[in-house]
């Protein structure tokens, strides 16, 4: 075996040398902020938008308001309908995405420099005077409805409502941001127009742009665009979502051949002094990439999935440590029970040559994401919302080497805990009853 | 609206641009290689395409194409099984690979100073990898889960690959990528080594490396670790059982209890693009566009805007194919449409269509659209990569990729119509129907039966 070959490629390379990202912190002159980074080498801009919270906004009995609000921003503004929205844009050849999460409600726009002031004013026209027409909210409802009847038979889909259900309940994010049939159903415009004041304001805001634009520009942009939103809005803020989901198995029986298994407890906030030790043992236990443990013993080394993975979910009003996997039902019970061997496992620690490992990729990999304006804008905006600071990300990298054995055996106990741990497996998975 | 700006000057300027930082040349044991420069970023993505693909293999092994593929992370004379990923990763980088019917792409993802070594690593597995019994038997009950998730799984993945079937008789498209179960299950080491040794050679590959690269040091680096390689002799030429004359219209019906939104879908065999001769597949591509791109395409308009039936319309062809490809059209018919009043108005309108043409400003918005695509492509190495990729392994060359913006911008609305008339033959179709059956429960999600207290068995 001539693994020194390569062994000796590694010791010529040192890090890698990064390019700068220059953040520079706008304020226009109507008090809006933003993240700017200027990159003048393609004729365009990536600009993105973020209103906190999202769907976790909706009200009571309102569940999927600000989800078909969001889907219908750019149904029509003004003497526009959908159609001539769309040809608008198209004829900008300008692009658009609004989207809702629980925790925002997102709004991604690339449009180039020879016609920016036109493509802004129509976003603008979107975002701040959208107008909701009653055949355009049929039809996208009935699309909605759509979506969740496909949602209702399909495996995963069920697995994800079944686990969130159980956990955070009544909550919002105990259920899908679609809502459900009956209360989409129920929706009216007046609701719509209720989460646009609800979550469609300048005190909830974060902004990030990348591109052709200098911070002038921006400034300008950025007043023009969401100037004339409303402040604030008087929407009571989401309470904690809590935890409610109790250890041990849950089985949906659903005729699949293969069982889908989504795994978890509660995990660790943001903000947590811990949490890059959390973040470097999550890497090893089931991170991204071949090389965790949960997948080399779970796929390489007994093929019991395609693919498993771990994650930290630190959302704004709950934290989750969870996984999933899918595997036949005939070796969905193997597959839980090496997952929460691995579980207890970790809580023991990790070798000195895993720590070393994962912190060469982590801190190797992280430059790499800063790819492309799309990509560096989407992570300047999420940055905000962790309300990191720009310098973060030149010291990011020594937070994850500064993470030690002991933190990790010190975190490890704390967040990965066998005996809180919940499965939801949707399948018909051998040796494990539904009932 | 007033037009801003001309879309031909516009689409010029951004091929321009782009054609600037392509460059490509050839090794003497016949790999072809593309330097794709983007200097932004410290940032290289590098990959080797194999002109080899599930519509490459034997009857009888369907699914070696891709089972190679993953076998391919496994051991080399010089890497232990999982070395090659391990060591991407310990550079900060990612690494995966993709199966398609014509082509089999390998490519990672890592700081440009590293490139050096990836070409080494992927280099050595061109020709060298070494399989044991244990990696591959394990191997292989992966691939097997793979099928269960992508396809056991879904019904309208099931129902894909019946229509697949249905439309090709006799030419390989016609079986999965991923291979039928049963023939998945019984692969052995064998075909998959056969298979390698053949087509695994620098005489079938095509090297893209894009991003923050010099092409004379990329032509040094390919020549110290790929020149060395030996080509396979008498590489069999690339030819494929083509379909026999389409008789009689193809319908299939796949009822699933898992379906909870029924829809009709029709493909009709068409061309792909061919080298020197794009203008049909252009064509082609425009029409897609025409008829189901967005919300003022025609059948949008007509279904959906129009007369209700449709909650979704769309229309596809991808002509980067290496034989006959499809040209596809779906409805998802409204609340209270059947799938036969859905596919009668699809008809009506499509006949419609062919009586009234082209709208010429719509057809302005969706080259206006084009050519802006590429400048928003340019934001993105890892998807110029992959166009040349696909590109160069489905028969295509860079004159066919640089020529293609030009060839889409002068086909007019003649020709689109002319192209139409020629593909919507309903005796080179299969039409498929996917629902639940009658007898399905009404709530769909009575099928799964959740219990109302948590149990707990573990």
């Amino acid at each position: 075996m001539i693994r020194t070959v390569f062994a000796a490629a590694f010791a010529v390379l040192a890090g890698p040398a990064l390019a700068a990202v220059e953040v520079q912190e706008v304020t226009s002159p109507g008090g809006i902020d933003a993240w700017l980074v200027e990159e003048h080498s393609i004729p365009f801009t990536a600009l993105e938008i973020r209103f906190v919270p999202g769907a976790a906004a909706d009200r009571d009995g309102k569940r999927g308001a600000v989800n078909l609000m969001a889907g219908l921003l750019e149904e029509g503004t003004g003497d526009l309908d959908a159609q001539g929205f769309a040809a608008a844009r198209d004829e900008l050849a300008a692009r658009f995405g609004y989207d809702a999460h629980d925790d925002a409600v997102s709004v991604s726009a690339q449009f180039l420099t020879e016609n920016r002031d036109e493509a802004v004013d129509l976003l603008r026209r979107s975002i701040v005077e959208p107008a909701f027409p009653e055949d355009a909210i049929a039809r996208v409802k009935d699309q909605v409805l759509s979506i969740i009847a496909r949602d209702a038979t399909d495996p995963g889909a069920i697995a994800r409502e079944t686990f969130d259900r159980l956990a955070f309940g009544d909550h919002p994010y105990g259920s899908p941001v679609e809502g459900t049939a009956e209360s989409v159903t129920a929706l009216t415009r007046d609701d719509i127009e209720q989460a646009h004041r609800d979550t469609l304001v300048k005190d909830h805001l974060y902004v990030s742009a990348v591109g052709d634009i200098t911070p002038e520009e921006l400034g300008t942009l950025l007043d023009d665009l969401l100037g004339d939103l409303p402040q604030s809005s008087d929407a009571p803020l989401p309470a904690d979502a809590g935890w409610n989901l109790e250890p041990g198995v849950e089985v949906v029986d659903y005729p699949v051949p293969q069982s889908v298994i989504l795994f978890g407890h509660e995990g660790i906030e943001r903000d947590d002094p811990d949490f890059f030790p959390a973040y470097v043992a999550n890497q090893i236990f089931g991170g991204a990439g071949f090389e965790s443990r949960l997948m080399d013993e779970v796929r390489v080394q007994r093929g019991l999935t395609y693919g498993i993975g771990t994650y930290l979910a630190p959302m704004e009003y709950a934290e989750v440590v969870g996984g999933q996997a899918n595997s036949a039902n005939a070796t969905a019970a193997e597959l839980v029970d090496v997952v929460r061997g691995q579980w207890g496992r970790i809580a023991e620690g990790v070798t000195e040559e895993e720590l070393a490992d994962t912190k060469t990729y982590l801190t190797g990999a992280y430059p790499l994401r800063f790819d492309g304006n799309a990509n560096i804008a989407s992570i300047l905006v999420g940055m905000q919302m962790d309300e990191l600071e720009p310098e973060y990300i030149d010291t990011r990298n020594d937070l994850i080497e500064a993470v030690t054995l002991d933190d990790i055996t010190r975190v490890a106990e704390r967040i990965y805990r066998p005996d809180d741990l919940s499965f939801v497996i949707v399948g018909q998975p051998e040796g494990i009853d539904a009932d | 609206m007033l037009r801003l700006f001309a879309p031909v000057a516009f689409l010029a300027s951004a091929v321009a641009a782009q054609a600037a930082e392509v460059t490509s040349f050839t090794l003497d044991n016949g790999l072809d290689v593309v330097v794709i420069e983007d200097h932004r970023a410290p940032v290289v993505v590098h990959m080797v395409w194999y002109k080899v693909g599930a519509a490459d293999e034997e009857p009888g092994v369907s699914g070696i194409a891709h089972y190679l593929e993953h076998l391919m992370f496994k051991g080399t004379d010089e890497l232990e099984p999982g070395e090659f990923s391990r060591t991407v990763a310990q550079q900060g980088g990612t690494d995966n690979a993709f199966t398609s019917y014509d082509y089999t792409a390998y490519f990672q993802r890592v700081a440009s100073d590293r490139l050096d070594l990836m070409m080494e690593m992927e280099a050595d597995r061109m020709r060298d990898l070494q399989l044991d019994d244990r990696d591959i038997a394990t191997e292989l009950r992966v691939v097997q889960e793979e099928r269960n998730q992508r396809i056991e799984n879904d019904p309208g993945a099931l129902f894909s690959e019946q229509r697949d079937a249905a439309q090709y008789l006799n030419h390989p498209y016609g079986r999965p990528i991923i291979g039928w179960m049963h023939e998945v299950e019984s692969l052995e080491l064998e075909d998959a080594t056969s298979f390698y040794e053949r087509y695994y050679a620098p005489n079938n590959a095509i090297l893209v490396v894009a991003g923050d690269v010099d092409p004379e040091h990329v032509r040094e680096l390919a020549k110290e670790h790929y020149g060395p390689l030996d080509p396979t002799e008498n590489l069999p030429e690339r030819v494929r059982p083509q379909e026999p004359p389409q008789l009689a219209e193809r319908r299939i019906t796949y009822e699933d209890p898992r379906v909870a939104q029924p829809y009709v879908i029709r493909t009709y065999l068409a061309p792909e693009r061919e080298t020197g001769a794009q203008e049909e597949a252009a064509a082609l591509t425009l029409l897609a566009e025409v008829l189901g791109s967005g919300q003022t395409s025609e059948l949008n308009s007509r279904l959906q805007f129009g007369t209700g039936e449709a909650l979704y319309t769309s229309a596809f062809y991808s002509g980067t194919s290496y034989d006959d490809t499809t040209f596809g059209l779906v409805m998802v018919p409204a609340p209270g449409v059947s799938l036969e009043a859905a596919e009668a108005a699809l008809d009506r309108e499509l006949a419609d269509f062919l009586e009234d043409g082209v709208d010429p400003e719509q057809l302005d918005r969706i080259k206006t659209e084009l050519g802006a695509a590429l400048i928003y492509e340019s934001d993105s190495p890892q998807s110029l990569a992959n166009r040349y990729g696909r590109a160069l392994a489905t028969g295509l060359t860079l004159d066919d990729v640089e020529a293609w913006p030009d060839i889409l911008d002068r086909t007019t609305a003649e020709d689109i119509m002319a192209a139409a008339r020629d593909v919507f033959d309903r005796n080179r179709a299969v039409t498929g129907y996917l629902k639940a059956p009658e007898d399905a429960p009404q709530d769909a999600a009575s099928l799964a039966t959740v219990p109302d207290a948590t149990e707990v068995t573990q």
